[in-house]
C-alpha cells in the first residue's frame, strides 16, 4: 500500500524560474490497485513518479510504502521495491552489456543480502532468466549473449518491464512506456505489462496521454493539474465515463481545458 | 629487421610496453568501463614508484608491490571521494589530487627529486637470479612482467563478471538503469577508481624497480601515453568481448612502444618526443574515423561515376 501524504516539491526556489511542482499532493494506492494517470503538460505527473521514486527528497510531506517511511530513504534502497520504466526505452538498460548481464543486474535487487558481491551469475540464475524471456515471446531468450543495443526498442522496454518485475516490486511506476515506440509494439508492450501485473497482483501507476487507456486500463484513473491530483474515480463510476465525461471533469475541476497536445491528438484520432 | 631492430630493442619495448599496459588497463577500467575522465593517473603512477622505491630500498622488493598498489587504492578513494560525496566535476577532482600528489610523492621520497634504487635488490634481479643460462638473462624480466600481466588481465576479466563487476559496468552504462537496480552508485565508483588506480600503482612500482630509479617527474604525460595505448587497443580490437578488449589494451600498449621504439631508431631528438608522442596519440584517435571519411568519399566518387555513366548513357540514346 502506497501512502502520501501532502507532499510539496519546488524546484529553484526563490528565482524567476520558481516552479511549485507538487503542491500538498495526496494519494493513498491499496495493494493490487493499478491507477492511471493523466493531465496537462508540466502537471507535475512525473515530478511525482520521481518523488515515489527517490530521485529527489520531496520539501515536506511523507511517503509511506506498505507501512514503511521511505520520505528520506536513498534512491537505490528504494529501488529495491520500488519498479520503474521510463518512456524512453534506452533508459532502463545498460547498451553495451548483454541481455543476461543486465537481467543480472536487475536480479540483484533479490537477493544483493544473499548473494556475495563477487559471485558470478550461476547456471540456475541462467535458466530463470531464459525461462522469464521466453514468457516475453520476442527470441530473446536465443539472445542472452547479445549486448542489448542491438536490440530495438520495444524489445529494449519489454526487457526493462521483465527487469523491473523480475522481483516482484511493491509498486510499479510507468511514465508513458510505450509512448516511444510504434502502434503495435506499444500495443504487445502493454498487453505483457497487464500480464505481468495482473499475474504478480503488482499495485501500479502508470501515466499515460491515451483517453482510452486512461480508463479502460486498471481499476482507476487519477487526473492531475498544477502538482495536484484534481479527479480521483474507480469502480461503478468509472466504469460508465466516456473520454468526453473525463475532459468535462478536468475542465470542471481545473478550471481549463486540457492542453496535453498528446491528448488531443489521440483523442481527435479517436484511438 | 635484426639490423634496425635488434633483438634488445625489441625487449625492451615489449618490456617497457608490458608495464604501460597496466596503465591502460587502469583507464580502461576508469574511462571506458565507468566513464570516468580520472586525470589523477600522472600523479597515482609516480606515487607507486616512490612507494616501491621507498620499500624496495628498504630491503623488501616484494613487500612493495602490495604497498604501491595500496597507495594507488588511497589515491583513489581521494578522487572518487571528491566526486561522489562533494560534488566536484570528475575530471577536476582528478586534476586536483594530481595536483595534490606531487607534493605527497616528494614527501614519500623524502623530499628529494630522485630516489636511487641501485645496489638493492628488485623483484627483478632476484627472478633473474634464479638461473644462471645466457637466455634467463636475457628474458626473465620479459617473462616475470608478461607472468605479472597475465595474472592482473585474468584478474581484471573475472572481476567485470562478478556481481559487483557487473555493478560497476552497469554504472558506466547507463546510470538511469544503476538507479533501478538497488546499486548505489557512489559505492561502485568508488571501488572502480580505487581498483583502476591500484593498478596504475603497480605499474609505478614495477616501473621504479624496472629502471631502479624514481624521479618527481616520473608520470608527466602518463596520462596521455595511456590513453593512446587506450585508443590503439580498441582501434584495433573493437569493442566487443570483454577479454578481447582487456587483451587489446595490452597489445595497444606494447605497439605504442614499438612506434617509440622506431622513433628512437630514427633518431628523433629527445627534446621533440613529447611531441611525437601527442602525434601519435592524435593520429591513433583519428585513424577509425579517418577510415570512415574515405570509405564514404569512396562512395560517394563511384556512386557519382556510375550516375554520370547512365546520364551519359541516357544522351547516347
Amino acid at each position: 500500500m502506497l501512502k502520501i501524504e501532502h507532499i510539496f516539491k519546488t524546484f529553484n526556489t526563490g528565482t524567476v524560474n520558481e516552479k511549485r511542482a507538487l503542491t500538498d499532493l495526496c494519494l493513498t494506492l491499496e495493494d493490487g490497485d493499478f491507477a492511471t494517470i493523466i493531465g496537462s503538460n508540466g502537471a507535475g505527473k512525473s515530478t511525482l513518479f520521481n518523488a515515489i521514486a527517490g530521485s529527489f527528497y520531496t520539501d515536506s510531506g511523507f511517503i509511506e510504502l506498505d507501512g514503511q517511511d521511505i520520505t528520506f530513504e536513498q534512491e537505490h534502497v528504494r529501488s529495491r521495491y520500488i519498479g520503474r520504466l521510463f518512456q524512453d526505452p534506452l533508459m532502463g538498460t545498460a547498451p553495451h552489456m548483454t541481455i543476461e548481464e543486465n537481467l543480472s543486474v536487475a536480479y540483484l535487487r533479490a537477493n544483493e543480502h544473499k548473494r556475495g558481491l563477487f559471485s558470478h551469475v550461476s547456471k540456475a540464475e541462467r535458466e530463470k532468466f531464459r525461462q522469464q524471456l521466453s514468457l516475453l515471446d520476442m527470441g530473446l531468450e536465443d539472445r542472452m549473449d547479445h549486448p542489448v543495443g542491438l536490440l530495438s526498442g520495444g524489445q529494449r522496454q519489454a526487457l526493462t518491464l521483465l527487469m523491473a518485475t523480475m522481483v516482484t516490486p511493491k509498486i510499479l511506476l510507468l511514465d508513458e512506456h510505450t509512448a516511444a515506440l510504434d502502434p503495435s509494439t506499444a500495443a504487445k508492450v502493454l498487453e505483457l505489462t497487464k500480464k505481468i501485473v495482473a499475474e504478480n497482483h503488482i499495485t501500479c501507476l502508470m501515466v499515460t496521454h491515451n483517453m482510452n487507456q486512461a480508463l479502460e486500463l486498471g481499476n482507476r484513473t487519477l487526473m492531475m493539474n498544477s502538482g495536484n491530483i484534481v479527479f480521483d474515480v474507480k469502480g461503478e463510476e468509472r466504469s460508465h465515463m466516456t473520454i468526453q465525461d473525463l475532459l468535462d471533469k478536468f475542465e470542471e475541476r481545473a478550471g481549463k481545458g486540457l492542453n496535453n497536445d498528446r491528448i488531443l491528438l489521440s483523442t481527435k484520432e479517436g484511438v | 629487421m635484426t639490423g634496425f631492430l635488434t633483438a634488445g630493442i625489441v625487449r625492451t619495448a615489449l618490456e617497457v610496453g608490458l608495464i604501460y599496459s597496466l596503465v591502460a588497463l587502469s583507464l580502461f577500467i576508469s574511462y571506458s568501463i565507468l566513464n570516468i575522465c580520472d586525470l589523477s593517473t600522472d600523479g597515482c603512477y609516480t606515487l607507486g614508484c616512490a612507494v616501491g622505491a621507498i620499500i624496495t630500498i628498504a630491503g623488501h622488493p616484494f613487500l612493495a608491490i602490495p604497498a604501491a598498489m595500496l597507495a594507488g587504492i588511497c589515491s583513489g578513494y581521494v578522487t572518487a571521494l571528491l566526486q561522489t560525496k562533494f560534488g566536484v566535476e570528475s575530471i577536476l577532482a582528478g586534476i586536483i589530487v594530481n595536483t595534490g600528489l606531487y607534493t605527497v610523492n616528494l614527501a614519500v621520497m623524502g623530499f628529494s627529486s630522485n630516489v636511487s634504487i641501485f645496489g638493492t635488490d628488485t623483484i627483478f634481479s632476484l627472478f633473474k637470479g634464479l638461473s644462471d643460462s645466457s637466455f634467463w638473462k636475457d628474458w626473465s624480466a620479459l617473462i616475470l612482467l608478461a607472468v605479472i600481466v597475465v595474472l592482473v588481465c585474468a584478474l581484471i576479466k573475472w572481476f567485470l563478471g562478478t556481481t559487483l563487476g557487473l555493478s560497476i559496468r552497469a554504472t558506466g552504462d547507463s546510470p538511469a538503469m544503476v538507479r533501478a537496480s538497488s546499486i548505489n552508485p557512489i559505492f561502485t565508483i568508488t571501488v572502480g577508481l580505487c581498483f583502476s588506480n591500484s593498478l596504475t600503482g603497480l605499474a609505478g612500482c614495477l616501473i621504479g624497480q624496472y629502471n631502479k630509479t624514481c624521479d618527481i617527474n616520473l608520470g608527466t604525460g602518463m596520462v596521455t601515453i595511456a590513453l593512446a595505448s587506450l585508443v590503439i587497443g580498441e582501434t584495433l580490437c573493437g569493442r566487443g568481448k570483454m577479454i578481447v578488449r582487456i587483451l587489446g589494451m595490452v597489445i595497444g600498449s606494447c605497439l605504442y612502444r614499438f612506434i617509440i621504439s622506431i622513433a628512437l631508431r630514427l633518431n628523433v631528438p629527445t627534446e621533440a618526443f613529447k611531441l611525437v608522442s601527442a602525434v601519435i596519440v592524435a593520429i591513433a584517435i583519428a585513424a577509425p574515423r579517418a577510415k570512415q571519411l574515405i570509405a564514404f568519399k569512396h562512395k560517394q566518387l563511384t556512386a557519382m561515376q556510375e550516375r554520370k555513366a547512365m546520364r551519359g548513357g541516357r544522351a547516347d540514346a
